[in-house]
C-alpha cells in the first residue's frame, strides 16, 4: 500500500471516529446533565432521543450562513476551520493501543503541546472577525485564559516526561503497566485536570463563552454549519484532553481482561463523564479569580511538582515517597484551593 | 521614562436581548477593560400601561391587571389592590378570606423566591442545574395554586370583600404533601448554591451596600434587611393576619449579594412555617362579606402597602365616585430598588454586574408596569 493511501485511510477513519463520538458525546452529555438535573433530557428522536444529535446536525447544515454586515470577512469565515484543525491534528499521534495511532511520534506529546496552543488564533478571529463587542470581550478573555492555562498544564505533563524519560505517548504508556501515574503524581492529575479544563472553557472555568455574561462570547455571530463546526472542535477537544489524561495518568490501555483499545476509550469516556458532571455543578468564575488561581495557585504547585519528580529522578527514592508526597500536596493544594477564594476579596 | 499607554472606554449595550437581565431590562455599560465605569439603566421595554388601564376598567377588572404587574408574585399584588379597595369602601373581610389569602401569598412568596433562586443560579454560571432544582420545587407550587384558582400564573382569585371561591375540599391533604417536600428542596436547592465555594466567591462582597445608604434609595424588602434593617410591613405595619402568626425577620450583615441570597433563602423557611401556622388554626365561616353588586367606593383616596416579594409594595387609589378609578398608583419595589443600582456595581466587574441585577430580583413587568 502507498504511504498517501495509508496515511488517508488512518486520518478518514480517525475523522469519522470523531465526528461519531461527537455525535454520541453530546447526546451523552444532554442526557446525563438531564438526569444530575432531575429531569430526562431528549426523548422524543429515536430510542431515548439517540437520534437528537443527528437531527441536530443536520438542521446545523441546512441552516443559514449568516454573516454580519460589519465582519470582517475573512477572519470571520476562516475562523471555525482554524479553531478545528489544530484540535484534530492533536489525534494524530494519540495511540488508542498499541498499533492503533496514526502516527506514533517520538516527541508526541511535545507536538500535542505544541499543536493544541494555536486554536486560540481561531478564536481571536472570531472574535475580532465578527466585529460584536461582546465577541470580542470573549476572544480577549479567551486569550487570556488559554495563555495562562497552558504553563500549569504543559508543567504538569513535563514531570510525566520526566518521569518516563520519554515524549512518546507508547512508551509513556507501557512504563505504567503496573501502576499508572495517577498514584505516582496525584497532584499532577488534578493540576492537568483543572487546567485542561480552563483549556477547554468547561464550567467553572467557562468565562470566555459565559452564556450569562458575553452571551457565547466568541461564537455569538455564528450560525449554522460555522457554529456547528466551533461545537464540534469543543467536544473534539473534550475528547483529546481526556484521551490524554487517561494515556498519561491512568495508563490508557495497558490493564488486563479487557482488549485494549476498550480499557482507553473506557477511561477516557469515565473522565469525560466526570467533566461533565462539574459542569452541571459548578457556578463560574470571575476572569480575575480565574487569573489570580492561575498564576498564584496552580503554577508555583505545578513547579513543585516538577520539584518532587526531580529529586526522585535525582536520588532515585522508591515510588511510594513520591506518591505519597504527592499526595500530601495535592491535599494540602486542595485546602488552599477550599480557602483561597472565598478568602481574599478586591 | 514609561510610556502611558492611551486606552479608551468601551461602551457595551447589555439588553434588552440579553439572556441574564430577567427580562427586558436595558443596561448601557461604559467599561474599562472589564471593570465597570459608568452604568446607565433604561427601562420601559415592557411597559404595558398598567395605571392609565386601570382607569377604564372597573373595581373588579383591575385584579386581573394587578396580575400581570408583579408576574411571579400575583397573589401578593391582588391582595395590595383589594386592600385598598376594601379600605376605601370600609369593608370588613370574613377571617376565612384572610387566612385563604395569606396562605396563598406566602406559598407565592416562596415561589416567587425560587425564582430569584434559580435565576441567581444562571447568572452565577451553573449550567441549568439551579434552574431545574427550583423550579421542580415551584412547579409543585403552582399546582397547587391550579387547584385553588384554577390558573397557574395569572390567578384573578382575590375578590374585594374576600376571595372568589372556597379552598378546595382536597386541599388539606395537597399541602400536607407539598409542605415537607418544599422544605426538602429549600434545603436541597440551598446545599447546592449556597455553601459552594464559587458562588460564595462570586457573591460574597459584590454590590455592597450600607444600611443609611439603603434607606436614601428607598430599598425595601430583601434587598434593604440584607443590610442589617429589620424592615418588614407585616410586623412594622401589620395587616392581615399577620398579627397572629410567629415568624422571624431575617436580616443579613454585609448588604451583599450573599447576605441577599441567604436573606431570601431563610424568608422561604419562614414563610413555609408561616403557611403551616395559618392552615392550623384556619376557621371555617365564609370566605365572602356581603358587596354591593356594583363596586362604587365612595369618593376618596387610600394609599395601601403590603410586604412584596420584592419589597414594599404600595397603592395609591383614587376614587371620585364612580364605578372605576380615578387613578391607581403602584408602587413598585422593583423599581426602587432597581434605583441603587448604579452605586451597587460601583468598581464592578462585567460579571458582577450579572450578579447584582440577579440579587435585586427585578420583576420587568412591575419595573415598567
Amino acid at each position: 500500500m502507498p504511504w498517501y493511501v495509508d496515511i488517508t485511510a488512518r486520518v478518514g477513519a480517525m475523522l469519522i471516529f470523531l465526528i461519531l463520538t461527537v455525535l454520541a458525546l453530546v447526546w451523552l452529555e444532554r442526557k446525563f446533565a438531564g438526569r444530575i438535573q432531575m429531569r430526562l433530557g431528549p426523548m422524543r428522536t429515536g430510542y431515548q432521543g439517540l437520534l437528537q444529535s443527528l437531527a441536530d446536525a443536520v438542521k446545523l447544515l441546512l441552516k443559514e450562513d449568516l454573516r454580519p454586515a460589519n465582519a470582517d470577512r475573512w477572519a470571520f469565515q476562516m475562523a471555525p476551520f482554524v479553531v478545528f484543525v489544530p484540535i484534530f491534528l492533536i489525534f494524530v499521534t494519540i495511540p488508542f493501543s498499541r498499533e492503533l495511532v496514526i502516527r506514533n511520534l517520538d516527541m508526541g506529546l511535545f507536538y500535542i503541546i505544541a499543536v493544541s496552543g494555536l486554536s486560540i488564533v481561531g478564536i481571536v478571529m472570531a472574535g475580532w472577525g465578527s466585529d460584536n463587542k461582546y465577541a470580542l470581550l470573549g476572544a480577549v478573555r479567551s486569550a487570556a485564559q488559554m495563555i495562562s492555562y497552558e504553563l500549569p498544564l504543559v508543567l504538569a505533563l513535563l514531570g510525566i516526561a520526566m518521569q518516563a524519560s520519554s515524549l512518546n505517548l507508547v512508551t509513556i504508556v507501557e512504563q505504567q503497566r503496573f501502576l499508572p501515574n495517577l498514584f505516582m503524581q496525584p497532584l499532577g492529575f488534578t493540576l492537568f485536570m483543572v487546567a485542561a479544563l480552563a483549556e477547554l472553557h468547561r464550567s467553572p472555568f467557562d468565562i470566555p463563552v459565559a452564556e450569562s455574561e458575553v452571551v457565547g462570547g466568541p461564537f455569538i455571530e455564528y450560525s449554522g454549519i460555522r457554529w456547528g463546526i466551533f461545537y464540534l472542535s469543543e467536544y473534539v477537544n473534550l475528547v483529546a484532553v481526556a484521551a490524554l489524561a487517561s494515556l498519561v495518568f491512568l495508563g490508557g490501555w495497558e490493564w488486563p481482561l479487557l482488549p485494549p483499545a476498550a480499557w482507553f476509550l473506557v477511561k477516557t469516556f469515565a473522565l469525560i463523564m466526570v467533566i461533565m458532571w462539574v459542569r452541571a455543578t459548578l457556578p463560574r468564575l470571575r476572569i480575575d479569580q480565574l487569573m489570580d488561581f492561575a498564576w498564584k495557585i496552580l503554577l508555583p504547585l505545578a513547579f513543585v511538582n516538577i520539584f518532587i519528580v526531580g529529586l526522585y529522578r535525582l536520588y532515585q527514592w522508591p515510588t511510594w515517597t513520591v506518591s505519597l508526597i504527592s499526595l500530601a500536596m495535592a491535599i494540602v493544594a486542595a485546602a488552599t484551593v477550599y480557602h483561597f477564594p472565598g478568602g481574599e476579596r478586591r | 521614562m514609561q510610556r502611558q499607554l492611551d486606552t479608551v472606554d468601551m461602551t457595551l449595550n447589555m439588553g434588552p436581548q440579553h439572556p441574564s437581565t430577567h427580562g427586558v431590562f436595558r443596561m448601557v455599560l461604559t467599561v474599562d477593560g472589564e471593570r465597570i465605569v459608568a452604568v446607565e439603566p433604561y427601562i420601559g421595554y415592557l411597559h404595558r400601561g398598567i395605571e392609565k388601564l386601570s382607569e377604564t376598567l372597573n373595581y373588579r377588572q383591575v385584579i386581573t391587571l394587578m396580575d400581570r404587574a408583579d408576574y411571579l408574585a400575583n397573589f401578593n399584588n391582588e391582595l395590595t389592590y383589594v386592600m385598598a379597595v376594601e379600605k376605601l369602601m370600609r369593608i370588613e373581610v370574613p377571617e376565612r378570606a384572610e387566612y385563604i389569602r395569606v396562605i396563598l401569598c406566602e406559598l407565592n412568596r416562596i415561589a416567587s423566591h425560587l425564582m430569584f433562586y434559580g435565576a441567581m443560579g444562571s447568572d452565577a454560571g451553573v449550567f441549568g442545574t439551579a434552574f431545574m432544582y427550583a423550579f421542580q420545587a415551584r412547579e409543585k407550587i403552582v399546582a397547587a395554586f391550579e387547584s385553588v384558582s384554577g390558573a397557574r400564573m395569572m390567578h384573578n382569585f382575590f375578590r374585594v370583600g374576600g376571595v372568589r371561591d372556597d379552598l378546595p375540599r382536597d386541599f388539606g391533604p395537597i399541602m400536607a404533601r407539598l409542605i415537607p417536600q418544599l422544605r426538602q428542596s429549600i434545603e436541597d436547592c440551598h446545599n447546592l448554591l449556597g455553601h459552594n465555594e464559587v458562588f460564595i466567591a462570586r457573591s460574597k462582597g459584590i454590590g455592597t451596600i450600607g444600611p443609611q445608604e439603603a434607606i436614601d434609595y428607598g430599598l425595601s424588602g430583601p434587598a434593604l434587611r440584607a443590610c442589617g434593617v429589620a424592615e418588614d410591613l407585616r410586623r412594622s405595619d401589620p395587616y392581615s393576619i399577620y398579627p397572629k402568626l410567629d415568624f422571624r425577620i431575617p436580616v443579613g450583615k454585609d448588604g451583599d449579594c450573599y447576605d441577599r441570597y441567604l436573606l431570601r433563602v431563610e424568608e422561604m423557611r419562614q414563610s413555609l412555617y408561616m403557611v403551616e401556622q395559618a392552615l392550623e388554626i384556619i376557621p371555617p365561616g365564609p370566605v365572602m362579606a356581603q358587596v354591593p353588586k356594583v363596586l362604587k367606593p365612595p369618593p376618596g383616596e387610600v394609599y395601601v402597602r403590603t410586604e412584596n416579594p420584592r419589597g414594599d409594595l404600595g397603592i395609591y387609589l383614587v376614587s371620585q365616585g364612580g364605578d372605576k378609578p380615578y387613578r391607581v398608583k403602584v408602587r413598585a419595589p422593583s423599581f426602587c430598588n432597581l434605583m441603587a443600582l448604579e452605586h451597587l456595581l460601583r468598581d464592578c466587574y462585567i460579571a458582577d454586574c450579572v450578579m447584582v441585577l440577579g440579587s435585586l430580583d427585578i420583576v420587568l413587568g412591575e419595573v415598567d408596569r
